[in-house]
């Protein structure tokens, strides 16, 4: 099916303009009206928009399977690299391998080791800042928030950080191809694997302290990771640790920007700030995946087949009212906030922890900075499309001081 | 009061160690863990705070 969304309920596509421009809306009227609402899209695909199918969906892999997370025509059987490994494990895999996979890479994340990243995060947050010191007019997306994350990363992989620029290239191409045919994904990931491959042949020559290291030191039941299993988890780290947390905060920076009294607020009590990013992070959840039905199911009601997507939209179960009191409001001092912004389940982020702390950071260093902001033209915000929601400009013009 | 962390539930979101600290803390993989089984003063709301959180429904505060 192609053309205009005619209604969410029956024929949804997360890539119209309406829903990418600002979901909530439509969103909130699936939830009173269908709150599991079906496409013929993509060879069929379900949306549950309660924060109670959402749940059900994402903790059941019994009938679902993680296969792949990212909806498409295709279908993983024709694609990927077969089970149990997957594309980029362990969110691509299934139990029982996906637990041996996420027992690898948990420790990685763990908020000791992510504790120790936090000096180097603040000073390249100081460091970008420094860089457009004087602007009076700022782009806190493009100059801002999509460096800190690249930069992270590469660090955390321990690729050289002269690298920086090819590294965020990479990026745009894993990123912005997810749709495009496969001989042509396969074409565009040639020079990225090449790169891959000359990082991992030098972390094999010259072992050192960094997750590149790691993946290659590390055995399992006295056996060395296969070279798919270490490309797919830095594949994993490319497509999950960058664009997520910039959205996360290019979004929580153009709320600020445009939510003056919040942002008065958030400088004059600093202490706010742990309350305030798990506020951003329900209000404004970047993520949501999907996973595919295993065999023909009857499940929230819905008679589910064998392939179906389901999107597992973290976002819309957050702004449930039945879960949340004014689930419609940013309450910057909203205290009780079970929300689900990293997922639920066994696939929850296994990067949170060090994605939150770069949400802190970045927003902590930048208010410091610029205590005083504004959104110079909201028109001139466009957000993403896809699985990934986040403001790809955000100009502000900031105060003197 | 008497606080638990059920380890069967908990998918290490970080949300008791994160708001409550002198509560919780958190193993290699970053589970959460129950550091004070019995808190007093500030650490009781804190520690109903983090119950109220958990994403997985994995902590349970008793009187």
């Amino acid at each position: 099916m192609d053309g205009p969304v005619t209604d969410f309920a029956t024929d949804w596509d997360h890539t119209d303009p309406r829903w990418v421009h600002d979901p909530y809306p439509i969103w909130d009227d699936l939830r009173e009206r269908c709150p599991v609402a079906h496409t013929d899209r993509y060879g069929g695909a379900w949306f549950p928009s309660t924060h109670a199918g959402v749940s059900a969906v994402a903790t059941d892999t019994e009938h679902f399977t993680s296969r792949t997370v990212v909806i498409g025509n295709g279908r993983p059987t024709e694609e990927a690299p077969p089970a149990p490994i997957g594309v980029a494990p362990p969110i691509t895999s299934d139990p029982p391998f996906h637990q041996i996979a996420r027992r690898l890479i948990l420790p990685v994340f763990a908020p000791g080791p992510v504790r120790e990243l936090e000096p180097m995060v603040r000073a390249l947050c100081e460091r970008l800042l420094d860089e457009i010191a004087g602007a009076r007019v700022l782009d806190a997306a493009t100059q801002y928030a999509q460096f800190i994350p690249p930069a992270v990363i590469i660090r955390l992989l321990g690729f050289p950080e002269a690298d920086e620029e090819l590294f965020r290239e990479f990026v745009h191409v894993v990123l912005e191809g997810v749709n495009h045919p496969v001989e042509q994904r396969i074409e565009e990931f040639a020079p990225i694997e090449e790169y891959l491959n000359a990082q991992i042949e030098d972390h094999r020559a010259h072992p050192r302290d960094d997750l590149t290291s790691y993946l290659l030191g590390v055995e399992v039941a006295g056996q060395r990771l296969a070279i798919e299993h270490i490309r797919g988890t830095m594949i994993l780290v490319l497509i999950a640790g960058i664009d997520t947390t910039w959205s996360a905060i290019g979004a929580s920076l153009w709320h600020l920007a445009s939510h003056p009294d919040d942002l008065a607020r958030l400088v004059a009590e600093p202490e706010l700030m742990g309350v305030a990013v798990e506020e951003f992070l329900r209000f404004y959840a970047p993520v949501t995946m999907a996973r595919l039905v295993k065999e023909d199911v009857d499940f929230l009601g819905c008679p589910m087949k064998r392939d179906d997507w389901i999107l597992l939209g973290f976002p819309a179960a957050n702004r449930d009212p039945a879960v949340f009191p004014d689930a419609d409001r940013f309450i910057i001092d909203r205290l009780e906030n079970r929300h689900i912004a990293f997922g639920l389940g066994i696939h929850r982020c296994a990067g949170s922890n060090l994605a939150r702390m770069e949400l802190r950071v970045a927003l902590e260093t930048f208010i410091a900075r610029y205590p005083r902001f504004e959104l110079l033209d909201p028109e001139d915000v466009t957000w993403s499309q896809g699985q990934v929601r986040g403001p790809r400009r955000v100009p502000i013009r900031v105060a003197k001081d | 009061m008497r606080v638990s962390i059920d380890a069967g539930r908990c998918q290490g979101h970080g949300r008791c160690f994160t708001g409550a600290p002198t509560v919780f803390g958190f193993d290699d993989l970053g589970n959460g863990v129950v550091l004070v089984t019995e808190p007093n003063g500030e650490d009781v709301a804190l520690a109903r705070l983090a119950e109220a959180n958990c994403p997985e429904h994995a902590i349970t505060v008793v009187e």
